[in-house]
């Protein structure tokens, strides 16, 4: 089980941070950008986890920092998905271009 | 290279790779059917790691809820079986510069370090019942006061949503006008045309 090293789950979890971010920029639709965001947290609670596996096997709190994540992270979406909705009511579109004003 | 060896990089590649297609696939419900398989992946990877806890809430939280949530959104917002179209080949060619140099700094910097584990390396394992005192404990590293405000935000997160996605009706009139969907504003207008054409015709 310990026979994986520490880093090549940080290797790995990199790498689905940074095919976060290039979601987050190549992306021009709002839905395709909250998803790139919840891969980007996804990396962030593998590495909390990961550290605490290997380096403080004797307490709990990186598990806790990603229930906490885990938690924030699907109010966000919540909140995310009824701005979209607004938004789409108010503009017919959900393009990032389009919207260029915050009052409808 | 032992059998858990394998299933890590098995579990590795299946993550990346269905991230990958989920931020490059231009159909956005296939991109959100990716996404699934990726949070399930993510999940499996929890399991990897023996915190089944956190695999559990990862498996109710993303896939039944964000990733349904992101559907049903696709489904309210445009048709999902339309292709987006494809970003210029400027920004592909600069994001993925970007990227390749962001990974590349911080593959370096994680390899340079090194992460030596703690020693003696002690057996990980996290009970529910562990989880669930320490969660609730007022004393010293007691997570209570985390805990309230995390349901406090999900409460003000709940009432936020309904105010905000909630049909605001103008003063004067009860029932908002009907808007028709995109696809059939030009045969809407067309219709329109045509009657009015028709009164020309009679009237002439």
């Amino acid at each position: 089980m310990s026979s994986i090293p520490l880093t090549h789950i940080l290797f790995v979890s990199t790498a689905l941070f940074f095919i976060g971010m290039y979601g987050l920029f190549t992306r021009r639709n709002l839905i395709t950008m909250l998803m790139s965001i919840e891969l980007i947290l996804n990396s962030v609670n593998i590495n909390f986890v990961a550290f605490n596996k290997y380096l403080y096997p004797d307490k709990l709190n990186g598990v806790f920092f990603s229930l906490f994540i885990i938690t924030v992270a699907a109010a966000e979406a919540a909140v995310a998905i009824a701005i979209i909705i607004n938004l789409y009511r108010n503009h017919r579109s959900i393009d990032v271009e389009e919207t260029q004003e915050m009052k409808y | 290279m032992t059998a858990s060896q394998i299933i890590f990089y098995l579990i590795s590649a299946f993550v990346l790779g269905t991230a990958v297609l989920a931020v490059t696939t231009q159909k956005i419900f296939r991109s959100a059917i990716w996404l699934l398989f990726s949070l399930v992946g993510v999940a499996a990877w929890y399991f990897w790691m023996q915190v089944e806890f956190v695999a559990a809430v990862q498996i109710i939280v993303y896939v039944g809820g964000v990733v349904v949530l992101i559907i049903f959104s696709i489904f309210l917002t445009q048709q999902s079986g339309s292709e987006m179209p494809k970003p210029p080949l400027k920004r592909i060619l600069f994001s993925l510069l970007a990227v390749l140099f962001g990974f590349a700094f911080s593959y370096r910097i994680i390899y340079e370090y090194g992460f030596t584990p703690a020693i003696p390396a002690k057996p990980f394992t996290v009970p529910v019942s562990a989880i669930g005192e320490q969660m609730l404990d007022t004393r010293q590293y007691g997570f209570v006061l985390p805990f309230e405000v995390v349901s406090m935000l999900l409460l003000a997160a709940m009432i936020g949503c309904i105010v905000i996605a909630m049909k605001t009706v103008p003063k004067g009139k009860t029932v908002q006008k009907h808007i028709p969907p995109i696809g059939t504003n030009g045969s809407g207008k067309l219709i329109t045309e045509s009657k009015d054409l028709q009164v020309e015709e009679k009237t002439t």
